[in-house]
């Protein structure tokens, strides 16, 4: 099957620094992938490759099936990322942003209902200016915009960050829900522990290039996920140990 | 394109509507301009009534420059840009509804404006039609114009004093037109006006063709 993300020798520049000098990845259907590596290895700038919004300029780069050299706007509607930045507006209500990012993507209003459900602000909060919320709440609102587009691929640049447990815990439901209905995951973290729970391969990068790949701890203690568990809304995700 | 349009210059309004900017500042910054020029030129002599069609024209340029960097502004804010970039909107119909939701704006301000100078300056609008058509046409021009250069420089550090030194020199001949325009429209002689709102009016399609085909390659760019 092809890939969903397939990157060969890829060059990236920002501005004229080689933010990327040669990276491989081909990430398959339905995989969580964790980028690993330190500050300024390239991992932000992978996802956004992946996304279309930095140009390859050699190499091969493949998303969804498009070559993002030649089609890169294809790709964009099709993918979801939680990055740093909550691409949000701060006079707007939290409902205001969501259903904006939802008609977009061409969503229903059931749709952005749902997404406010799933991540908890479907309540008080949903009426509530941007401006007003935690760091947390706008990380939740960001992660409504995401869930309400859909993707094909997520790119989750530390999603993380700024979160409190109950929230890390959901979001990593989320991802396993995505997952079972189809979706494909990378992850740029440096909260280890929890990422790597949640992937089935780390890929490090340093430098710009490609260090190394290898199964997640958990696959290599011979723990997979459940996906039809993952794949029930509401259900929260269990492992289970193979023979 | 319109679907996206108008779901764009929904959200703009919106904003306006919740941050009240443009009533809070833009307003009152444009009525005290005119309230300025009245104590420059004698409200008693001629010359201010002389000067009308100008001044008011010069105020509205001055406060579409607010409401132009405003507009931009909100696609400035944190990781907006990239997420428009990813939401597929057609870019022609960014561009029209950020454009429309200006022109909105401006309507409102002109209305404003025409009121003061019948106040303050004892304007006699005349032709109204001539009026209309003018300013219809100019709003069109400056909404479209300003959206286009607020594009071009969004993502800059210097865009706050960079967009009314690019934008004013280029709005020139939206001035000069209604400034004619209104003219003679105020003295009575509306036939000789309506050569100067054609000028504006094809000023307007230019703009708004220009931004419509520019804007995606701008959004991509900045």
């Amino acid at each position: 099957m092809e890939p969903v993300v397939h990157l060969r020798d890829a060059v990236a520049l920002l501005g004229r620094f080689p933010a990327l000098a040669g990276i491989d990845l081909d990430v398959a259907r339905g995989e969580i992938v964790l980028l690993r590596g330190p500050n300024g290895a390239g991992k932000t700038t992978v996802l956004r490759v992946c996304a279309g919004l930095v140009p390859v300029v050699r190499g091969q780069a493949v998303v969804l099936g498009h070559d993002l050299r030649h089609d890169a706007r294809a790709v964009r509607r099709r993918v979801g990322m939680l990055g740093h930045a909550t691409g949000l507006f701060d006079d707007l209500t939290v409902a205001d942003n969501v259903t904006f990012w939802g008609r977009a993507h061409r969503a229903e209003r059931g749709d952005v209902e749902a997404a406010l459900g799933l991540v908890g602000l479907a309540g008080r909060l949903r009426g509530v200016p941007v401006a007003r919320l935690s760091a947390g709440q706008r990380r939740r609102t960001s992660l409504a915009c995401l869930l309400v587009r859909r993707p094909e691929l997520w790119l989750l640049d530390e999603p993380h960050a700024g979160l409190d447990h109950e929230a890390r815990d959901l979001l990593d439901r989320l991802v396993r829900q995505a997952v079972g209905q189809g979706a494909t995951v990378v992850i740029s973290s440096h909260e280890l522990d929890r990422a790597e729970a949640l992937a089935d391969r780390v890929v490090t990068i340093d430098g710009g290039v490609t260090g190394g790949a290898e199964p997640a701890p958990r696959h290599a203690a011979g723990i997979e996920r459940d996906v039809a568990a993952d794949a029930t809304p509401g259900v929260a995700p269990e492992v289970t140990h193979v023979a | 394109m319109w679907r996206d349009a108008s779901l764009v210059a929904g959200r703009d309004l919106r904003i306006e509507a919740r941050s009240r900017v443009a009533l809070q500042q833009v307003a009152p910054f444009a009525l005290l301009v005119l309230i300025l020029f009245a104590f420059a030129l004698d409200p008693e002599g001629p010359l201010l009534e002389r000067a009308t069609p100008g001044l008011y024209w010069v105020t509205v340029l001055f406060s579409a420059v607010l409401a132009v960097a405003r507009s931009a502004a909100v696609d400035e804010a944190d990781g907006v840009r990239d997420a428009l970039r990813l939401s597929g909107l057609d870019p022609a119909g960014m561009f029209v509804g950020k454009a429309l939701a200006v022109a909105a704006e401006l309507a409102v301000l002109e209305v404003l404006l025409g009121a003061g100078v019948v106040v303050l300056y004892g304007a006699d609008p005349a032709a109204v039609g001539l009026l209309a058509a003018t300013c219809v046409a100019a709003t069109v021009a400056v909404a479209s114009t300003g959206t286009l250069y607020g594009a071009l420089v969004s993502g800059l550090r210097v865009r706050e004093t960079l967009l009314p030194l690019l934008l004013l020199p280029v709005l020139a001949p939206v001035l000069i037109g209604g400034t004619r325009a209104f003219e003679a429209a105020l003295d009575g002689s509306p036939a000789d006006g309506w050569s100067w709102c054609g000028l504006l009016a094809a000023f307007a399609v230019l703009y708004s063709a220009a931004g419509a085909l520019a804007y995606g390659t701008l959004l991509e760019g900045s």
